[in-house]
């Protein structure tokens, strides 16, 4: 019984900061309101029974992509107030839209019911007696090991992705450039000058604009 | 699971709701968007995760961590590509995103 308000209350958060995202004036609140629908979300995993998904919803969600998107955030020096407008414009189509996705959804959730063979039909029965976290690495460290591998290449792409797009290379002050140091020829650079006794060597006149 | 799996749903099917929502009325700011994008994919997490337990199934847990995996690389080059737009043009206007525009 408890665990069933406790699930409202959360859910409740979870909701009325995900409305908060889309809604907030300021983008830097969006952001504070989805770490806090994240965790809300992750409370809601612990109570399906997923303990690992809940925490790497922490660890990945809030500590990785939010922060991302706050810093997105502050760096753009961006006039949100004016990214508002047509806000209100286009609040009765979106709610219209909402409204009828709703109702679909909501229609096809009470219609269905659970196939009597669809327990048979499992491909991984959760199995007893060991922790979340042990019963979903035996999974993807065998029978999902490439598909496991597979998500972390995706991964790699996308650091290295989002670091060449990004990336910029900002050249403060001086600096070798090995290229021309090793293509300079001698001829074109080196003018022979034969001193005359006594004289010292000068350059000749003509040549100092030369390089 | 001691809560029913119709209270996830539900759950589930307004969060989608919201972040469809968003996505209409922010047309403009694409930060916002990109927010939105991911609570429409924690919507779909959630009834994973749901379904997962309600049937003691671990692939669908299996398949919310792929999920995941790609909400965080998506997340991560959309910012990238903001940032550089950002860089080019000084503004994140959905509308002015009109350089194909013949």
């Amino acid at each position: 019984m408890i665990i069933n308000l406790a699930f409202d209350l959360f859910a409740l958060i979870l909701l009325a900061s995900a409305v908060m995202v889309v809604s907030a004036r300021n983008p830097v609140h969006s952001v504070l309101f989805l770490i806090l629908a994240f965790i809300n979300a992750a409370v809601l995993f612990l109570m399906a029974g997923a303990e690992f998904l809940a925490m790497v919803l922490v660890i990945v969600y809030v500590g990785a992509v939010a922060v991302l998107f706050m810093f997105v955030v502050m760096m753009l020096d961006v006039n949100f107030a004016q990214l508002r407008e047509g806000f209100q414009r286009y609040a009765p189509i979106g709610a219209l839209v909402a409204v009828i996705l709703f109702v679909e959804l909501a229609l096809v959730v009470t219609g269905w019911t659970v196939a009597p063979g669809a327990a048979a039909a499992r491909m991984f029965p959760t199995p007893e007696h060991i922790t979340n976290a042990q019963a979903l690495g035996s999974l993807i460290y065998t029978k999902y090991l490439v598909l496991f591998q597979l998500a972390g290449i995706i991964l790699l792409v996308s650091m290295i992705g989002a670091i060449v797009l990004t990336h910029r290379d900002r050249r403060r002050g001086k600096q070798q450039n090995l290229d021309t140091q090793h293509t300079r020829l001698p001829a074109d650079t080196l003018t022979m000058v034969s001193a005359k006794l006594g004289e010292g060597a000068a350059m000749p006149i003509g040549q100092e604009e030369q390089h | 699971m001691p809560v029913p799996l119709s209270h996830f749903l539900f759950v589930a099917g307004l969060l989608l709701v919201i972040g469809i929502f968003g996505i209409f009325m922010n047309r403009k700011n694409i930060i916002i968007i990109m927010m939105s994008i991911e609570l429409i994919l924690l919507a779909a997490n959630l009834n994973f995760v749901a379904f997962s337990g309600a049937l003691h199934d671990m692939v669908g847990q299996v398949f919310t961590m792929f999920v995941l995996t790609v909400a965080a690389a998506e997340a991560a080059i959309g910012l990238a590509i903001l940032v550089i737009y950002f860089r080019n043009r000084g503004s994140i206007e959905v509308e002015d995103v009109t350089l194909m525009k013949g």
